[in-house]
């Protein structure tokens, strides 16, 4: 029963995948000029567009194409970028670590704070310490990340000059030298995704909170430090573990803004530049990284909350 | 108490107890005013009344509990001398669980579904330090052998969704004795049970309460539940006391015209002759409704047939302007053939017909006609009524989709509706949250009645209704089917209610049909074995009735036991007093017709005359 929803869930999974690859395919073809087009700039002659294209592949049907490029997907070959001939697969590798660095770091901190604070703020409704903190995440997420950034920056950085204000690594630093170069944008991503996070667990838990079998804890005498973390959150883990993914995915995937204030050369970023160049094999190969993560996050999610229900993981 | 007696002192003692809702920006709103009465220990003391008696906020006044927005505002709650009303929180911690349990109504929503049995149940000893894990774990392992739940052993490894709801509420009874507390507090504890189960939690109770020689409030609106199991009667209105006295005294000499009521709503026990039945009056060829041969299920399997099958070989045939009882225990297909009559769940086999002709199985291709001429009343008004709705709206739009009246007319008719389910006109403005639960379910009526149906399909519409509101609305009913001649396909657990409202009665059992005919048909012998056993589990208004009840050999054989599906055999085989090795578990018992000629039929191996008087032949 269970095993059946996970292969359900992760054969769906698969399938949006390649819808998706169909989709950032179909888009890259209904946009105006071609991969040859845009190489040789506006002055190519037609014969020597023709020549590329017939080099690139252009001139075979549609299907054949997608067919071709997500044969080279699947097996690594993500293509040769458009502006400057680099392999894209080393364009995004020197990134990729980047990005996986600073998410890691993020998750480990923010994910544990979240579920903290929102349980502080859940044990005791109303009080002021969960007063503090929802109106605190409420103004967090009113506030858009690159304020929280830059507010950062000047306060920090340039006041206090406690760390560097633009985060560059050569590549050659020990890990803790790392953490200190990167201290701002972690913060500041730390501070963004925490705040939806610390509300959805205290949703969640406050949900549970109402139901009769926890009227039943208080009766029984439970004390209610112990009622929230062995009876409630258990039953609130669906939509706590679903908004973390959503965050993380949202730390691979839409951290531009992040990015480039703090001059961070993580994987948003160079989508970014990709638009600017109209490099599309690089843009596609970033969305198809971009959907993955998320398609994949989400699937993890879903197979946890299918997991935590006990009815699914001890049926009759 | 200034007792000077030799009498021990009370579990509980409650002077003058006033518990008020102080909601936002309103003056307080008083919901218990000025109660007393005490628990002596070893005494079962029941706390009856309808709902909005109070009485199952002043049970929980007794753990020092009130309901989120509920406040205590006088008077005093002293559990073995300690007042609850005023003990700091920590120490009501340590009471609650160690001297004062509590069992709630539904033990399906008071287990959390996330941890294992074992650790709910001996989780409030463990923390109060009053016993080790292993200690808690072996006493209720004795429990579960006391409350003669299956495989005790194991049960506590299981998960709450894994064993019945019988067993769960004994369950939860295990989870209150756990820590030996000097008192109990059972609210509704087997309100929600079917009849049958009712009469084993009824019994396992009795008894533990008595080895334990704990006290007990136990809450209810049935009064012959109370008559089974009360020492003292503590009876409720309006929150305040009407009466109280000893169980016997109450149950036959009540004294206060309130309890002269109650006593007059509890249902007689299901006999013949109760029912008004019209059987003949609107009697035309075909019939209103008729299911023929139908099987059906939930799932899809391999070729077509569903993976679980709920209804087999169904026939049931609603007459024109007649009442259909359907009655069965919970799991043996009541809803579901309802949902397959009016197309929720479409047949894998057999059809349905109206008027003559077949409707598609699925409610999706069935014509606006059809629909209309069948129509559904759901158990919960409270969830099948949208609460942003104006009733109004919510009567006048069967008018509008079915019949295409709009303005004026469409309000006359509104009213006009109204005052056939006896509701005033001015409930057309309000909300379903401004009426009670009684009304609520009238309008629910209502919008089905606004369609115009030729059938109506209700769904134990008065089961979650107290005694007193529930009898109002099978009046209604009646009053309906007579000015309407509308077919009533009547779903209920509650013989009595059927016996006195129906003209045919269907037994369902585990998906079969068991017997059908008319209802005093039915209702007086030859019984088939099943129907025998839910008329003899009904409770009756006398103290004594469980004891005696239990010795019956029906209810030896038959009580305890789940419902189970069979293919092969009489799927009562396991349950039957006069069950015939080899043959009822291997052959599908043969359809056998009295000899009234009124159309009663059997489904039983048994010969007619071997179901026929109390004495049937014993099992070989």
């Amino acid at each position: 029963m269970m095993w059946n929803m996970v292969l359900r869930r992760i054969g769906v999974g698969i399938v949006l995948l390649w819808v998706v690859s169909v989709l950032i395919f179909a888009l890259t073809q209904i946009l105006p000029g071609d991969a040859a087009q845009i190489r040789l700039g506006q002055q190519a002659t037609p014969e020597s567009l023709a020549a590329l294209r017939k080099d690139l592949g252009l001139d075979k049907p549609w299907y054949i194409q997608y067919v071709t490029w997500i044969g080279n997907l699947i097996t690594g070959d993500l293509g040769i970028s458009n502006a400057g001939g680099a392999t894209i697969s080393s364009l995004i590798g020197n990134r990729i670590g980047n990005t996986v660095f600073m998410t890691a770091i993020v998750t480990l901190i923010a994910v544990p704070l979240s579920v903290v604070l929102g349980l502080l703020a859940a044990m005791y409704p109303g009080r002021l310490l969960d007063r503090i903190i929802t109106s605190g995440t409420l103004g967090l997420i009113a506030v858009p990340d690159f304020f929280v950034a830059i507010f950062l920056i000047l306060f920090l950085a340039v006041q206090l000059g406690l760390v560097p204000a633009v985060s560059y690594l050569s590549g050659t630093e020990s890990f803790w030298k790392s953490i200190y170069v990167l201290a701002l944008p972690i913060g500041t991503l730390v501070i963004v995704v925490s705040a939806q996070m610390i509300r959805m667990t205290r949703a969640g838990i406050l949900n549970v909170m109402s139901s009769p079998y926890i009227e039943m804890a208080i009766l029984k005498g439970v004390p209610r430090k112990r009622i929230i973390l062995r009876h409630a959150l258990f039953n609130a883990i669906g939509p706590i573990v679903n908004v973390i993914a959503l965050n993380l995915a949202y730390l691979v995937s839409g951290v531009v803004v992040i990015e480039t204030i703090f001059a961070y050369p993580g994987l948003a970023k160079l989508m970014v530049d990709g638009v600017q160049t109209r490099d599309i094999p690089l843009v596609q190969a970033c969305g198809m990284i971009f959907c993955s993560t998320y398609v994949v996050l989400i699937l993890i999610a879903d197979i946890a909350s299918i997991m935590s229900n006990p009815r699914l993981r001890h049926p009759k | 108490m200034t007792d000077t007696s030799n009498e021990p002192a009370n579990v509980l003692e409650v002077h003058d107890l006033m518990i008020e809702a102080r909601p936002h920006g309103a003056p307080p709103i008083p919901i218990v005013k000025g109660v007393s009465f005490d628990v002596k220990p070893g005494q079962v003391v029941a706390l009856i009344g309808e709902s909005g008696s109070g009485k199952t906020t002043i049970s929980l006044a007794a753990l020092g509990y009130t309901k989120p927005g509920l406040h205590f505002s006088g008077g005093e709650v002293l559990l073995q001398g300690e007042d609850m009303e005023l003990v700091s929180d920590e120490r009501k911690r340590q009471l609650r669980g160690e001297n004062v349990a509590y069992l709630a109504q539904s033990a399906a929503a008071t287990f959390n579904p996330a941890l294992k049995i074992g650790e709910q149940v001996t989780e409030s000893a463990v923390l109060h330090g009053a016993m080790t894990q292993e200690a808690a774990t072996q006493r209720a392992e004795e429990l579960y052998r006391a409350l003669e739940l299956p495989d005790p052993d194991r049960i506590g490894g299981r998960y709450p969704h894994q064993v019945s709801g019988g067993q769960l509420q004994r369950l939860m009874a295990a989870m209150a004795l756990v820590s030996r507390p000097s008192l109990l507090v059972l609210d509704e504890p087997t309100t929600a049970l079917d009849v049958t189960t009712q009469i084993e939690v009824l019994k396992a109770f009795k008894k533990v309460i008595q080895e334990e020689g704990s006290a007990a409030i136990y809450v209810t609106h049935d009064l012959a539940v109370v008559a089974q199991i009360a020492d003292h009667i503590v009876v409720l209105y309006g929150g305040k006391v009407m009466e109280q006295g000893s169980a016997e005294q109450i149950v036959t000499n009540p004294q206060h015209s309130y309890t002269k009521r109650l006593m007059a709503a509890v249902r007689p026990s299901p006999v013949a002759g109760l029912g008004d039945s019209m059987a003949g009056d609107h009697l035309r060829d075909v019939p209103a409704l008729e299911v023929r041969d139908v099987t059906a299920g939930y799932g899809k399997g391999a070729d077509g047939k569903p993976l679980i099958t709920v209804l087999r070989d169904v026939n049931v045939t609603i007459e024109r302007g007649h009442v259909v009882g359907i009655i069965g225990e919970s799991g043996c297909g009541k809803s579901t053939l309802a949902r397959v009559m009016a197309g929720l769940l479409p047949a894998s086999e057999g059809e349905v017909l109206l008027d003559g002709h077949a409707l598609p199985p699925s409610v999706k291709e069935r014509k606006r006609e059809d629909l209309q001429l069948v129509q559904f009343v759901f158990q919960m008004a409270d969830t099948a009524l949208n609460p942003k709705q104006r009733i109004g709206d919510i009567i006048g739009r069967p008018l509008q989709f079915y019949h295409n009246v709009h303005g004026r007319e469409l309000r006359e008719e509104v009213r006009r509706i109204l005052d056939l389910v006896e509701l005033p006109a001015v409930f057309a403005d309000r909300f379903p949250a401004e009426l009670s639960g009684g009304q609520k379910q009238r309008v629910n009526l209502a919008r089905a009645l606004a369609a115009r149906p030729e059938v109506l399909l209700c769904d134990e519409v008065t089961s979650a209704l107290d005694t007193i509101v529930g009898a109002n609305v099978i009046e209604l009913l009646k009053n309906l089917r007579d000015k309407t001649g509308v077919s009533f396909v009547f779903i209920s657990h509650d013989l009595s209610t059927v016996a006195s409202f129906a003209d045919e009665v269907v037994v369902l059992y585990a998906g079969r049909v068991v017997e059908k005919g008319p209802v005093d048909q039915v209702l007086s012998p030859p019984f088939h074995p099943y129907t025998r056993l839910l008329i003899a589990s009904v409770p009756e208004l006398r103290v004594g009735w469980l004891e005696e009840t239990m010795q019956t050999r029906e209810a030896l054989a038959g009580i305890a036991r789940g419902v189970t599906l069979t293919d092969v055999g009489c799927p009562f085989f396991d349950r039957c007093p006069v069950a015939i090795e080899g043959t009822c578990d291997k052959l599908t018992p043969p359809t056998r017709e009295d000899q009234s000629g009124h159309g009663h039929y059997i489904e039983c191996h048994r010969e007619v005359v071997e179901l026929g008087g109390a004495g049937a032949t014993a099992p070989a």
